[in-house]
């Protein structure tokens, strides 16, 4: 509890320089709007208007806030599409896009985990493996998501696969690489001796990996899936983006881009951050029980 | 026929081995002939890079020696290996720090396919040959460093090898803590009949503990003296401070000197 107070206060001092910003960002709108009205602004009345624009440069906070809270609680409890009137989650709802972005994510996450996985296991047990694939798994991570995204997504299009998957695959291509470097580190963790003491047992391979690389990989697998999960709602988002997809995160940044919606963009980006840092807890909370269960309470 | 009962457990002849490396050859091990008896307490003793522990892990397998012959039990090490001839005790304890004390003793007969009843039942007879048996569902890191070496000589007794190599064990510990190992190991051998081999730095570890003292010398790795120990079998802690231990300890620091006397 000793720590929330540095927290608090670092939160607030973001929020003092976010409507600090306001103002200045806003005021030239205010004040041409008074001008066109033939009307005086006062020094208050100017910063109230800068609070409450309906397309301001910078929304402030508290618009950002009420946003979120119109577009997933109040959405889903009264909206005529919410949930509450028709038993589905309304499309006008963050809930709604967020679980498309989710479930994109979660699927790309679980392959992109699985995949890079099985590549570590085979780096540290293969050395053509280990001389050929790293470079490789490094050149994929130096290509620019944003220009590979809209091919992967046209080329599946092509052979009829759209939807969730072609998503899933981008989050794959970004969430496979973190587990990769981190697997290949933690299998590799056992020092000499340890793998010494399994040859004096005269253990097999499957031995050695199941009795000893692997444990040894568990907190460096929990360090990597973090990294992964983050990057793979980056591509689940970014693959939105060159598509125009309806629904989704990103399609929700993409259209109040096109009608200037910025109260919009920003809930939806907090939405993104909020979604992240959640999947990042949940797996921080699944590290610490299981290490726990392993007798390693880090 | 062999006579099994004097047939040596461990025997090398002319043993070689060189290290390739960027400076040139390394000469570990330089015409290395020693007989190691069913039940002896072999101490190797010399200064560092003198071969010793590079002998010990000839005899486990883990080194390969590029000349001569060495067999255990009448194999070779390899094979030996492969029947489980020996436990090895490194001179880091290495337990692994997500099993607990038992499952730690458990790991090698997990490894070994043995019953899960008889791994339980071994797994007490062990802790309790090294006086842990209250300690067996602790994680390492509960323990102190003289209480997880213990508990890795128990891992290397549990799948009841008759041959037991230990490799600068109680290295990393304070000259109590190892007193007190020491005599327990003593106990240990007594009780168990095994046949250990134990590099040291120690002079007074190697007398106290030794029915036989190999005096091993650096560049090239090699044997200087072979010290077969008058001592009794029963040793209390102050026969250190008997003639013939002084004695011996005596002879096994000229030895050691001899052999720096060459550089």
């Amino acid at each position: 509890m000793r720590n929330i107070i540095p927290v608090l206060a670092v939160t607030a001092a973001l929020i003092a320089l976010w409507y600090a910003a306001v103002v200045p960002m806003n005021a030239q709108w205010a004040q041409d709007q008074a001008r066109r009205a033939g009307t005086d602004l006062t020094l208050p009345a100017l910063i109230a208007d800068t609070m409450s624009q309906q397309r301001p440069r910078l929304p402030a906070p508290h618009q950002v806030a009420q946003e979120l809270w119109n577009s997933t609680v109040v959405e889903e409890m009264t909206g005529r599409r919410g949930f509450m009137n028709t038993g589905s989650l309304s499309n006008r709802s963050l809930v709604y896009h967020g679980w498309v972005t989710l479930s994109a994510t979660l699927l790309g996450f679980a392959i992109g985990s699985g995949l890079g996985i099985a590549l570590a296991v085979g780096i540290v047990h293969n050395r053509a493996m280990d001389a050929s694939v790293m470079p490789w798994a490094i050149a994929s991570q130096t290509i620019p998501i944003l220009a590979i995204a809209p091919m992967i997504i046209v080329v599946l299009n092509a052979i009829g696969i759209t939807g969730l998957i072609p998503k899933a695959i981008i989050s794959t291509y970004l969430s496979f690489f973190p587990v990769v470097v981190g697997m290949v580190k933690g299998l590799r963790a056992p020092d000499a001796m340890q793998l010494d003491l399994m040859k004096t047992y005269s253990a097999s391979g499957p031995q050695v990996f199941s009795k000893l690389r692997w444990p040894s990989a568990m907190p460096y697998l929990f360090a990597s899936l973090k990294v992964a999960i983050a990057a793979a709602l980056v591509g689940a988002i970014v693959a939105e983006l060159p598509t125009g997809a309806v629904a989704g995160l990103g399609a929700r940044l993409l259209s109040g881009s096109y009608y200037g919606q910025t109260v919009q963009i920003w809930s939806a980006l907090f939405a993104a951050a909020i979604l992240a840092a959640s999947m990042v807890a949940l797996i921080g909370v699944i590290q610490r029980a299981t290490l726990r269960r392993m007798g390693m309470a880090a | 026929m062999r006579d099994t009962v004097t047939a040596p457990v461990i025997s090398a002849r002319g043993l070689n081995l060189t290290f390739q490396t960027n400076d040139g050859p390394v000469h570990a091990l330089k015409d290395v002939s020693l007989d190691i008896a069913k039940g002896e307490f072999v101490s190797f003793i010399g200064p560092s890079g003198c071969g010793k522990t590079t002998f010990l892990r000839v005899i486990a397998d883990l080194e390969q020696p590029t000349g001569g012959e060495i067999t255990v039990n009448g194999m070779s090490p390899d094979a030996a290996r492969k029947s489980r001839a020996y436990g090895y005790v490194f001179q880091a304890a290495g337990l692994y720090p997500w099993r607990t004390i038992a499952g730690n003793v458990k790991l090698p007969l997990e490894i070994m396919g043995f019953s899960h009843a008889e791994q339980q039942a071994r797994v007490e007879k062990v802790l309790e040959l090294v006086e842990l048996s209250g300690f067996a569902r602790k994680f390492p890191w509960q323990l102190s460093g003289g209480m997880q070496q213990r508990a890795s000589i128990a891992r290397a007794l549990a799948f009841d090898a008759d041959i037991l190599l230990m490799d600068e064990p109680f290295g990393a510990l304070d000259e109590i803590v190892r007193d007190r190992l020491n005599e327990q190991l003593l106990e240990l051998w007594a009780r168990t009949e095994k046949t250990i081999g134990f590099v040291t730095h120690s002079i007074p570890e190697a007398v106290y503990l030794s029915t036989k003292i190999v005096v091993m010398s650096p560049r090239p790795g090699r044997i200087t003296d072979i010290i077969d120990s008058p001592l009794p079998r029963e040793r209390p802690l102050d026969i250190r401070d008997s003639p013939e231990f002084i004695k011996i300890a005596h002879r096994v620091r000229e030895g050691l000197r001899a052999g720096h006397l060459d550089d």
